[in-house]
């Protein structure tokens, strides 16, 4: 087995003492070993007897609610025997934090509170009053990524491990089809991929590179029939995967149809590449001109397009990777005034920014080019932070997508051909908690909201996911916010051979990390079982998102104003440019045209019939007039 | 002071004038003092003049005199799919003059793929043959291509044109992409050009119009529904960021809502080089019109963008200019028939867009903005006339009263009350969008080019007089803070040594193919790498590296990672020289 033998064991030992521990600087769980990231690989046959039972069908599980208690899981073969009880332990939810105990059983917790009557051989695991907190989500990865031939570092074992290794138990990865391609057959890919590899339940979002014919009738078959309720489109991207303002209203159209949820890459593609042309003129070719060429002022923009869009629209929106104080000060905008919108800042944002892409060393630059770029205002993490804690922001992700420097390399000679990503999933939970807790900007509760709540609220995956109830998923993690340890490549789970947040120290750490009932972190050792994850089908109109939406649906009902006809004269006109505009449109659309008339935007509150006082004033005759004489007294104004 | 213009005006000859006793009001400052004019300028401004015998002498009595006003938007005589708008250059100057307005600054709109200058040609030969007041003219930019490059150039250099407006609307017709509009932003960047810019989402207008169509909305009020004020401020954002990736001085024509106001105050505070135009319409009436019964008064109101049916609209457009966060007003006169807004009858997309508002325009911002205390008649002078003669770079001849400067001047009665009305306004469509509305303040004399042309309510101007004002690029009201920003703003790239080490094989497809991939779409070829943007404000010589990890910097950490894709051996070649 050459699964790492941290000395965090020694902080286990001292569980049982009951005393407040001294923080253990020196010897954390995480301190850095000699030599460790040799062996990252772990021999899993010796590891997990579970692991000659495959299971390839059947592990799609409906995320409707559980009713406690009714609830089967089709494989039980794997689960049956974890029976868990953590005693002690400060349960926080994203509402409020109380002392009880937790039982669980078959991936499932069976019940809460206190001198629970359990079955003997039960495994226990004391708490001593630490917090018990739903696992985290971390709802953008990008794992096994392919990019032009080659693949994100991190496969989905690897990444997952790490997520894992920080206290994330269940990820959400996007699949990015090939332009041109069926959505359906890529998803299908990402799933077999998933389905082999991944340590934690993984549900997947579903990237719009493209829109064409038959794409609508593929994003249906998505929600109905494979649990897909959140798709991306990129505003960057030229001539790749970006799609025009036409075809963005037409998806969102669409989704809105659907119940799911639109997701943005917010940059402005067409700018990015003209700057891009231009700082490449200029002879900036190192990893600085990717930022240069991607001002976070294009970020802001498209943030504020898209959020036009999906108002015009009445779509839900999601805004990924959000990355500098701009965009978010947007977002927080659109939500006063009464925008569905929702911001995820990444790790990366919320943890280190953008002055690294300065670095001298080409290798260490290169692996913070991540899009949109991390800002080069060193203010902008606590800003990022500060709106995260105060609910303008909603949610966290990593966009984990790690390339090593010779896959970064490709881009030596030219900062537009580097592979985009940055690691982030397994410092996601710490790096929240040490900036955002720690700092006193949010507590415990808010915590568990921006990590995990939130994002299994939007997605339709709660409360099985994100809350600590009868009925919920397994899916916990024991927090010691006493922890401190230094982030560093020599000590991560990943591949690669940076880390963005080389040599930050953050406070507070996972003790233990039950997913799916089972524990597969203690005592600083990682315990996955490769492909065990499950995919998690989610539901469309996610009451979190759709209650809203579906109230101003019934809202917008517009309606002509009821005149009679005109009967004045009418100029002669040559049949030229000028309004042919909607028909036009049509040609360009592969949706169906007809959308219903139903749903509708907000600004109908305006009264639609409005009698002015000078409707019936005569009007003066006047000279010139281009209408044949003598038609100029039919001008009717009847009703 | 010579003035090209000058040859077209075959008599201005002996026109000698003497203002006794008024209030000049300037944008700066009011002062009592008399003006004597000859040959269609200042010449003399004082107390106790010594002028020549038999000067005509006008008795101000203590009323203010202020430049002229300058409309610095306007359609006239605008050719629509066969027909003409019903104000032509005689009718829609006349109507300006008696408003107190000396000069307008009309629109000149190509058909898109013709050429700029033939259209310019023709609109100059339009107004010289008709226009009783001076004007200049905007090119718009309805295509673009390299000839329309070199148009635009001599224009600029040769023709006094020295503002282009683009379109963001109207797809499939005008509107330009955002490549396009970066490109021309950059070009009139580096020429000296203002770029303005009409805003309004145009994918999204056609997307929505073709929803109320087929919703059986085909009235006026669908124009409306289908251009939402959103689309508006969504439009004037993205205009401004190219603006500022650019370093372009940008114009914002016809802000007609609060949000794209709101967006515009907003890029003034961040820095922006921007400028906002309400015009006559948004600052006095509203788009609850839209709604009338009576089709054709609600088609009489379309424009685009349209009138925002929020009332609260022209209050708080009028605060914004008071405050300066708007800077100069137009009318955006386009004055159309019944008849021909009736084109749209059945359709609100085929209705002729434009509202009138070029002879209401002074009154209309006294009466809303100096009479309620907004702003003091300073600030009215600034927003109805100096700033525009800045931006177009007519400064001081024009919107100042100053020795040397053109005698447009207004005796301004502002005790004055109209009654505005269709029956008695003098363009020659059958509605008035400001139709009943009482304002306060109004000119008691009018000159232009120093001749009376309104005295005693009556207008005596002539046809043909105005001259042709050619505006010289680089204004200093807008391109002083750009030069500043050029200078500042050069980009250096991080010195390293060559990366040696291991480089994975890729397919070059998708992805990071975008530089290259966008050459292909622009018309126009490679830009030069001068001009830059004003983000520069980073230390760009990456001093900001120094932070965080010093100690990671010289030695970056390796771990030996199984996974590897790159040969293995070559994993210790990474370089990190200098």
């Amino acid at each position: 087995g050459a699964e790492r033998t941290a000395p965090g064991a020694a902080v286990a030992a001292n569980m049982g003492s009951g005393s407040p521990k001294p923080r253990q600087k020196f010897c954390g769980m995480f301190c850095p070993v000699e030599g460790a990231a040799e062996n990252k690989t772990l021999d899993l046959d010796s590891l997990s007897p579970a692991r000659g039972t495959p299971r390839n069908d059947g592990r799609v599980i409906d995320s409707t609610a559980p009713p406690p208690g009714t609830l089967c899981h089709p494989s039980p073969v794997l689960l049956q025997s974890d029976r868990l009880l953590i005693k002690g332990g400060k349960i926080v939810n994203d509402d409020q934090s109380f002392y009880a105990d937790i039982y669980m059983e078959d991936g499932l917790i069976k019940q809460i509170g206190e001198n629970l009557i359990v079955p003997g051989g039960v495994k226990t695991i004391d708490a001593h009053g630490r917090m018990v907190m739903p696992g985290g989500i971390d709802v953008h990865t990008r794992f096994q990524m392919p990019d032009r031939g080659m693949t994100a570092a991190d496969d989905f074992y690897q990444g997952t491990r790490a997520a894992l290794a920080g206290g994330t138990t269940m990820i959400i990865d996007h699949v990015v089809p090939e332009p041109g391609s069926s959505l359906v057959a890529a998803f299908e890919q990402w799933r077999s991929w998933a389905d082999s590899k991944s340590c934690c339940d993984y549900s997947l979002h579903v990237d719009i590179t493209d829109w064409h014919k038959g794409m609508q009738e593929e994003m249906e078959m998505l929600v109905k029939d494979h649990g897909v309720n959140s798709f991306l489109v990129y505003l960057a991207y030229k001539d790749v995967f970006q799609l025009s303002d036409s075809q963005i209203y037409e998806v969102f159209s669409v989704i809105r149809d659907l119940g799911a949820i639109a997701q943005v890459h917010a940059e402005n593609g067409d700018i990015v590449a003209e700057e891009q042309r231009r700082i490449l003129g200029l002879g900036i070719t190192g990893p600085e001109g990717h930022v240069l060429s991607r001002p976070e002022e294009v970020e802001a923009e498209a943030v504020n397009r898209s959020i036009t869009v999906a108002n015009q629209t009445n779509c839900p929106l999601y805004i990924t990777k959000v990355m500098s104080k701009s965009a978010a000060d947007v977002i927080a905008l659109a939500r006063k005034k009464g925008s569905v919108v929702y911001g995820e800042p990444i790790s990366a944002s919320l943890g280190t920014d953008g002055s690294h892409y300065w670095s001298k060393n080409w290798a260490k630059a290169a692996a913070y080019i991540t899009s949109p770029p991390l800002s080069p205002d060193p203010t902008t993490p606590d800003y990022l932070t500060s709106l995260l804690s105060c609910g303008d922001l909603q949610v966290t992700g990593s966009a984990h997508c790690t390339f090593n420097t010779a896959q970064r390399a490709v881009g030596k000679d030219d900062f537009t051909l580097i592979p985009e990503g940055t690691n982030g999933t397994e410092e996601r939970m710490s790096l929240v908690w040490d900036k955002c807790v720690v700092t006193g900007k949010m507590d415990e509760n808010q915590f568990v909201a921006v990590t995990s709540t939130n994002a299994a609220k939007i997605f339709n995956l709660y409360p099985r996911k994100g809350r600590i109830a009868v009925g919920s998923d397994a899916d916990l993690i024991l927090w010691d916010p006493d922890i401190t340890k230094i982030i560093s490549a020599k000590s991560h789970n990943l591949n690669v051979e940076y880390n963005i947040f080389e040599g930050i120290e953050v406070r507070g750490a996972p003790l233990v990390v039950i997913s799916q009932g089972k524990i597969v972190l203690e005592d600083g050792n990682l315990h996955t079982t490769e492909g065990s994850g499950r995919y998690l089908s989610r539901k469309p109109f996610p009451d979190y998102v759709y209650k809203r939406i579906k109230a101003r649906s019934r809202l917008a009902e517009l309606r002509g104003v009821p005149r009679g006809l005109y009967d004045g004269p009418v100029c002669e006109v040559s049949v030229t440019p000028k309004a042919v505009t909607p028909a036009s449109s049509a040609k360009t659309s592969p949706a169906k045209q007809p959308v219903q008339p139903v749903r509708n935007l907000h600004q109908s509150g305006f009264s639609l019939s409005g009698a002015q006082i000078d409707d019936n004033v005569p009007r003066r005759n006047t000279q010139r007039i281009v209408a044949p004489p003598g038609g100029r007294a039919n001008i009717t104004s009847l009703g | 002071m010579s003035y090209q213009g000058k040859k077209n005006i075959p008599k201005i000859t002996s026109d000698r004038l003497l203002i006794k006793g008024g209030r000049i009001v300037n944008d700066d400052q009011s002062f009592y003092a008399d003006i004597y004019m000859e040959d269609g300028l200042i010449k003399q401004i004082g107390d106790n003049l010594i002028v020549p015998g038999g000067v005509k002498i006008i008795e101000a009595n203590g009323k203010m005199v202020i430049p002229g006003g300058i409309d610095i938007h306007t359609h006239f005589q605008m050719p629509y799919r066969g027909t003409t708008t019903v104000d032509d250059f005689s009718q829609g100057t006349k109507a300006a003059l008696a408003g107190g307005t000396t000069m307008i600054v009309d629109h000149v709109i190509p058909d898109p793929g013709s050429s700029l200058i033939e259209a310019f040609d023709r609109w100059r030969e339009w107004a010289d043959e008709k226009a009783c007041c001076d004007y200049s003219l905007h090119v718009d930019i309805t295509h673009w291509n390299d000839s329309v490059k070199q148009e635009v150039e001599s224009l600029l250099k040769e023709k006094g044109v020295n503002s282009f407006q683009v379109y963001m609307a109207y797809k499939d017709l005008y509107q330009m992409s955002n490549s396009e509009l970066y490109e021309i932003f950059t070009f009139l960047g580096e020429m000296g050009g203002i770029v303005q810019v009409h805003a309004e989402n145009g994918e999204i207008i056609a997307e929505e119009q073709a929803r109320m169509l087929q919703m059986g909305i085909t009235g006026p009020e669908g124009h409306v529904l289908s251009r939402p004020e959103e689309l508006e401020a969504e439009a004037v954002f993205r205009a401004i960021t190219i603006a500022s990736q650019t370093n372009c001085p940008l114009y914002v024509t016809k802000v007609m809502s609060k949000s794209a106001a709101d967006i515009i105050s907003q890029a003034r505070k961040k820095g922006n080089v921007v400028f906002g135009e309400p015009i006559t319409a948004s600052l006095g009436t509203d788009g609850t019109h839209y709604w009338s019964k009576n089709w054709a008064k609600a088609a009489s109101f379309v424009t685009s963008p349209p009138l925002s049916p929020d009332p609260t609209t022209p209050d708080y457009l009028n605060t914004l200019l008071a405050s300066g966060d708007l800077t100069l007003t137009g009318s955006a006169h386009c004055a159309f028939s019944v008849a021909q807004k009736a084109i749209g009858k059945d359709d609100f997309t085929q209705i002729p867009e434009g509202v009138n508002g070029v002879e209401e325009r002074m009154s209309l911002i006294w009466d809303k903005a100096v009479v309620t205390g907004k702003m003091d008649e300073n600030t009215f002078v600034a927003v109805t006339s100096t700033n525009a003669a800045k931006l177009l770079n007519l400064y001081p001849r024009k919107g100042r009263i100053a020795v040397g400067s053109d005698s447009d001047l207004v005796i301004w009665d502002s005790d004055a009350i109209r009654t505005v009305t269709a029956k008695t306004h003098h363009s020659a469509a059958e509605y008035n969008v400001f139709e009943g509305m009482e304002l306060r303040g109004a000119p008691l004399v009018v000159i232009c080019q120093g001749k009376i042309v309104l005295e005693d309510g009556k207008l005596q101007a002539t046809a043909g007089s105005g001259r042709f004002i050619p505006c010289s690029p680089f204004p200093d009201f807008a391109y002083k803070r750009i030069k500043a920003r050029k200078q500042l703003a050069v980009l250096r790239a991080v010195p390293r040594g060559m990366y040696d080490g291991p480089v994975s094989d890729f397919s070059p497809m998708s992805r990071g193919g975008t530089p290259s991939a966008s050459a292909r779409t622009s018309p126009t070829k490679q830009t030069p790498p001068v001009r830059n943007l004003h983000q520069s404000g980073f230390s760009l010589a990456g001093n900001p590296a120094q932070r965080g990890a010093p100690s990671t910097e010289e030695t970056p950490i390796r771990p030996a990672g199984r996974r590897i894709v790159v040969p293995p051996g070559g994993r210790s070649n990474i370089t990190s020289l200098s």
